[in-house]
């Protein structure tokens, strides 16, 4: 290999290793979250829907008492395996309010697909006010909002700890291991067989937190199996033109070495 | 081919267009038969990957910004709408969001070739500022863009980085009110940082337009850094350097499109997936990747510079020029120089104490009185580090261009670019954070030291001292001679 290509290459390589530690930067008082193996992981990692679905079921059920999703709608829950008629049995268990109508008057009616999930609260400071001042943040990129995001969503559902000795917490506040800061406003949301699964999974906080985990990565991310199907279709096309370049350069190449 | 001669084209259609405008006879010369250098090496694709990269981000653009809006209640949402709702919307942003990363690594690379060949020297001095032009506005650019999607990083980002240009004397208040069309970073900001957004690639083209005439006018650099002597030395552009383009670019997409399909976020920061929120500010503000080391020169400068400081480098500085720059004739005799020498260290150091340790209550030396104050200073240094490459041709005027053939020039640049990779690091970390038991700050100001001491000391004085290597008699020789 020619000096200017091993330099480039060399060059590349201190590229990703250095634009590495933006990812692991930590502030302080943060405890890194134990690495989990995922579905969606890798290359040709994909979602599993029978995580999702159940990962649907734990936020209807607990999550979204306290958290909105307002980035999702009752449609994209296809991509869970539902099909037409139960989505829509789904969202018609939901009221919106619409309108005006024709008299002017807003009213409410039954969710319909195209709606977005309908959101526990009106507002930012109703929010607040129910929780003790913490406003639960809305959870449809919350994976993407996080460092290492379904890690930490995973360790923050499963690091619930008593205070260390000396450590004193406030009415509402509770010990978490990997929150930064670790005093947490939110109260540890799961317990065993808070959530009956049809399945036959366990129902351990760990499986909830693992499913719910999947769901909200989907909802983060939810064209992440398209993104990695075209990348490989892409990678192949441009692979086999790399080749056939090269093959062509040499020849044109060939009279002048 | 002289300048009013058109080339023959079979093609009739052709021909009776470059009769009446030459644009193919044009395409012929600069792009066709243009005489290149036989000897390039892969560093000498990073030009055309930059273009490549230049239109790809103005295509992308556009098309986001048929679906973006520019309001602070409504633009990370449209954002959001593109990444779920239009079609292949997410792949149009990601090309968009890791479009800039590549633009910015093959616009390094390219920077860094030309220093380390001496693409900047006669004749090529102005093509090489034209290019400092053209990264200045890039910085510009993808500085501004960031805002665009309207997170906490974007809001944050922006309020720091603007709040700078108010260290600037006199008008810096002025400046920033202009910047932000308001008291602080808010709407009116965003809309015409989105103005602007639009504007500047454009003027980068134009910028890029110059760039590459004034190349074809020179002609290129090469890596032994000696001028062709004849056909013998050179290649007709096509087919060899168009081919041998494509194929790198090829290599650079494949690199890009690892990126886009399977990583696409980790180049960003995740806080700028939370919509931006004035009230809440994030424990840790950190500039995109290719900021970061100017961002580490601007955080280096922790002290005020007060009359003493001031005074003891302008004696630094005195003697740089007279022993260092001037050949001859010099103004101050050599033996006043030691004298000189220490009084401006006595200086500068009880400059910094006194800065360091108010209670010791050296007079002049309180904050107030500084004459540059740290801020100030970290930003000086910082737009310092850019203007230092735009004079880099008349600090730098040993005649040998290649650093092949100077092995100092050669191993104190490779230590620049290392010096220049470290204090991006060290931009990356909080601003208290240690090197074991070594603050970052004071290696952050030693590197910037090495930085501004490579232009300003090292390279006039190996202009001046330097012997360099024998040079090959040309270009044809050397090749054939290696056998390759
Ligand atoms: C009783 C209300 C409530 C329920 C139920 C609840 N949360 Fe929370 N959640 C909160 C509050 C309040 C906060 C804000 C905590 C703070 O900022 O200290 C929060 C914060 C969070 C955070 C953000 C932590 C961070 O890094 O800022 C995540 C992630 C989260 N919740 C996930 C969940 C998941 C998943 C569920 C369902 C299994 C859930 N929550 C159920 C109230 C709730
Ligand atoms: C020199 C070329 C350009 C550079 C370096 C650049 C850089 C950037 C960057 C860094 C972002 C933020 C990406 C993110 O985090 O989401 C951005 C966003 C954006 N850019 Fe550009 N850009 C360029 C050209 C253009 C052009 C020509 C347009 C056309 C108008 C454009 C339109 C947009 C829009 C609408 C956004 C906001 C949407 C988004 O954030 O994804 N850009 N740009």
């Amino acid at each position: 290999m020619n000096r200017a290509v091993f330099s480039i290459l060399a060059i590349f390589a201190l590229f990703a290793v250095v634009t590495m530690p933006q990812a692991v930067q930590a502030s302080e008082g943060t405890v890194h979250p134990a690495q989990q193996s995922w579905h969606f992981d890798g290359f040709a990692g994909t979602y599993d829907r029978g995580a999702l679905q159940r990962g649907y079921k734990i936020y209807r059920e607990v999550c979204s008492a306290c958290h909105s999703m307002k980035r999702v709608h009752f449609r994209n829950l296809e991509a869970l395996g539902y099909d037409e008629s139960q989505i829509k049995t789904i969202a018609s268990g939901y009221n919106v309010i619409d309108g005006p109508n024709d008299e002017g008057d807003m009213y409410e009616r039954p969710a319909r697909p195209s709606d977005a999930f309908p959101s526990p609260f009106p507002n930012k400071n109703a929010a607040k006010f129910a929780n003790g001042g913490a406003a639960p943040p809305d959870l449809s990129l919350i994976t993407k909002a996080r460092h290492d995001g379904p890690n930490y969503v995973f360790g923050l559902l499963t690091g619930y700890e008593e205070p260390p000795h000396g450590e004193t917490l406030n009415d509402g506040q509770h010990w978490n291991k990997y929150f930064p800061g670790h005093k947490l406003a939110m109260a540890p949301p799961l317990s065993d067989d808070q959530v009956a699964y049809e399945d036959g999974m366990p129902q351990t906080v760990e499986q909830y937190a693992r499913d719910v985990v999947q769901f909200l990565t989907w909802a983060a991310d939810p064209y992440m199996e398209e993104r990695k199907r075209t990348g490989l279709k892409t990678l192949i096309f441009l692979l086999v033109l790399a080749g056939v370049m090269y093959a062509v350069k040499r020849r044109i190449w060939a009279d002048q070495h | 081919m002289g300048s009013g001669e058109r080339a023959e084209f079979k093609n009739p259609v052709i021909g009776w267009i470059d009769e009446r405008l030459p644009l193919f006879t044009l395409m012929q010369k600069e792009y066709g038969v243009f005489p290149t250098p036989r000897n390039f090496n892969y560093f000498w694709n990073f030009g055309a990957i930059a273009m490549f990269m230049l239109v790809a981000m103005i295509v992308s653009g556009i098309v986001l910004a048929m679906h973006y809006t520019a309001d602070t209640e409504l633009a990370f949402d449209s954002v959001e709408r593109i990444m779920r709702d239009v079609n292949s919307g997410w792949l149009i942003r990601y090309i968009h969001m890791n479009g800039a990363s590549f633009f910015f690594v093959a616009v390094y690379i390219h920077i860094f070739r030309g220093m380390y060949y001496g693409s900047y020297k006669k004749p090529r001095e102005l093509l090489w500022i034209l290019g400092v032009l053209i990264f200045l506005l890039m910085m510009a650019t993808a500085f501004i863009g960031y805002v665009l999607p309207w997170g906490q990083m974007s809001l944050w980002g922006a309020t720091v980085i603007t709040n700078l240009f108010s260290a600037i004397p006199w008008v810096g208040d002025s400046i920033v009110t202009l910047l932000w069309g308001g008291f602080s970073v808010d709407n009116p900001t965003l809309t015409r940082f989105f103005a602007l957004h639009y504007l500047l690639p454009f003027v980068i083209f134009a910028v890029v337009f110059l760039h590459v005439w004034a190349l074809h006018i020179t002609g290129s650099n090469n890596p032994l850094g000696i001028e062709p002597k004849g056909p013998q030395d050179t290649l007709p552009f096509h087919p060899y350097y168009t081919m041998k383009d494509s194929f790198g670019l090829v290599l650079f997409v494949i690199l890009y499109a690892l990126f886009i399909f399977y990583a696409p976020d980790s180049l960003g920061h995740p806080d700028n997936y939370i919509p931006a929120d004035p009230l809440v500010t994030p424990p840790h503000i950190v500039p995109e990747w290719y900021f970061l080391p100017f961002y580490a020169i601007l955080r280096a400068i922790t002290f005020n510079m007060n009359i003493y400081f001031l005074a003891g480098i302008a004696g630094l500085f005195t003697l740089l020029v007279e022993f260092v720059w001037r050949e001859k004739p010099k103004m101050i005799a050599a033996p006043y120089a030691l004298p000189i020498l220490v009084a401006s260290l006595f200086l500068a150091a009880l400059g910094f104490i006194g800065d360091q340790y108010p209670t010791l209550g050296i007079p002049f030396t309180a904050a107030e009185d500084a004459l540059v104050s740290a801020k100030l200073g970290g930003v000086l240094a910082m737009f310092g580090a850019i203007v230092l490459l735009l004079v880099l041709p008349w600090l730098d005027t040993h005649p040998i261009r290649s650093a092949r053939f100077r092995p100092l020039f050669k191993w104190s640049f490779l230590l620049l670019f290392v010096v220049f990779v470290f204090l991006g690091y060290i931009g990356s970390q909080p601003a208290d954070a240690a090197f074991g038991p070594v603050p970052l700050s004071l290696l952050g100001l030693l590197c910037t030291g090495y930085y501004y001491g490579f232009f300003l000391v090292i390279l006039p004085f190996l202009s001046r001292f330097e012997k360099g290597r024998n040079l090959p008699k040309s270009i044809h020789e050397a090749v054939l001679g290696k056998g390759a």
